[in-house]
């Protein structure tokens, strides 16, 4: 399978890369790692007439710390965020739910913010961001802005991101000393998520005293389980159940070959108190 | 057409390609590489796997153009000076092949995974070969080779040093 024929430019600025984005409006697809865009590509799910691959702006890869946050830089590969020292000890839900993306040779390629951007609902990466509060910095020719991670999953494959503009960081705030977990349910290695729930607590004498619950393909984006996140305040390792009954609720999860909804409903109440337990170091 | 430069196994190689040519496309139909195969052609298998700069990659996943000012290498780069690099000896001596399609792809993210985690456990190799696909199902064996191969790599360094 071979893509169509496209024109190709690798901009080596972000300026470059935008005055590139402008000039081949509606046409133009913003190559990241490739590991999504590549097979559609093949497939001829889409023709673009020009490919922009920001595979070449230095400036967009790396992982610093922001103080009181860290800043990923948008196009930092999979296999870089799970083995960082600052991922690993201010955001370790992220490193871990990132480790289960695809195999090794993606998660080399692949990039965060390329899997932001393409908002697959079944991708592994919406849900961390969503519960950690990410922020994410979102550059075009106006000039930058922040969106919350909240406002930032629009719908299946669309995001905040206007045409013209790029995602250029996602800064994460601190949640140093928080257990974290991801409990991701497949049925044979190497599958996208049927369902999958990101968990991170903060603890105190042994309950919890603040906890952050993301979902994975419970339906056309990833979710925030606030209701859950409420439930568990003041819960410890043997009373969790009750808390995380309701993570299905308000979801409106989609029918497919793997499951049907209210098959998904029940994975992620499971997958919820699963997560949290183990979050908890249980 | 563009111009790209890619060094592949050590040989760097100058040539005009379409943008939407796949690596492993230009490796064996332009430069020759024949060794890299590809499998499912859906970025699945992993019979394509190269390393680029030193990382394992599906080269069924990657532009051509994407690789310019960039290190390839094939399965074709991994022996020196008529040696077969560890890796290659260990499946051999294991029989870690039945129809041999996935080996190419197999060894070079094997040796990947072997560099990353010099001395793996038996789970670990498996997790660590996830995106290569054996439709023989020979896995046993190619595990078995891949212990043995990190066994011998880890001496190796030992005795270099």
């Amino acid at each position: 399978m071979i893509p169509a024929a496209f024109d190709y430019v690798s901009p080596t600025s972000l300026d470059d890369a935008l005055a590139a984005l402008a000039e081949a409006g509606d046409d133009a697809k913003v190559l990241a790692g490739g590991q999504s865009l590549l097979p559609i590509l093949r497939m001829r799910l889409n023709a673009p007439e020009k490919v922009v691959d920001l595979g070449r702006i230095e400036a967009l890869r790396g992982i610093r710390d922001g103080g009181d946050h860290i800043a990923i830089g948008a196009m930092t590969p999979y296999s870089d965020v799970v083995t960082d020292a600052l991922v690993q000890e201010h955001a370790g839900l992220l490193a871990k739910a990132v480790e289960t993306v695809a195999d090794p040779q993606i998660r080399h390629r692949g990039t965060v913010g390329g899997a932001l951007v393409h908002a697959d609902p079944a991708g592994d990466v919406g849900a961390p961001v969503l519960a950690l509060d990410a922020t994410m910095v979102v550059v075009g020719p106006g000039g930058e802005r922040t969106v919350g991670a909240g406002e930032f999953f629009r719908d299946l494959f669309e995001t905040a991101v206007g045409d013209g503009e790029l995602l250029t960081e996602i800064r994460i705030p601190k949640h140093t000393g928080w257990g974290s977990a991801y409990e991701k349910f497949v049925r044979v290695s190497h599958q996208w998520s049927i369902v999958a729930v990101a968990a991170t607590v903060r603890l105190e004498g042994g309950s919890i005293a603040e906890a952050r619950v993301g979902l994975t393909n419970m339906g056309s984006t990833p979710l925030r389980a606030s209701a859950v996140e409420q439930a568990l305040v003041g819960k410890g390792l043997s009373d969790l159940e009750s808390a995380c009954a309701a993570a299905a609720d308000g979801t409106n999860p989609p029918s497919d070959l793997n499951g049907d909804a209210d098959y998904r409903r029940h994975l992620a109440a499971v997958l919820t108190r699963r997560a949290v337990q183990r979050a908890m170091g249980g | 057409m563009t111009r790209i430069t890619v060094n592949v196994d050590g040989v760097s190689c100058t040539d005009e390609v379409e943008p939407r040519m796949l690596l492993v496309h230009y490796l064996r139909e332009v430069v020759g590489k024949v060794g890299t195969v590809v499998g499912c052609d859906t970025s699945n298998c992993g019979a394509c796997t190269v390393h680029l700069d030193g990382r394992s990659v599906k080269s069924c996943n990657v532009l051509a153009v994407q690789a310019d000012g960039h290190d390839v290498t094939t399965i074709e780069g991994l022996s020196s000076n008529g040696e077969l690099h560890p890796m290659q000896a260990a499946f051999h001596e294991n029989h870690a092949l039945q129809c041999g399609y996935c080996t190419p792809g197999m060894i070079m993210q094997a040796v990947d995974l072997v560099t990353e985690n010099p001395n793996p456990s038996e789970e670990e190799i498996r997790v660590g070969l996830e995106g290569n696909l054996c439709r023989c199902t020979g896995y046993h064996n190619i595990v078995k080779a891949v212990a043995a191969a990190a066994g011998s790599m880890s001496s190796e360094r030992t005795e270099a040093r």
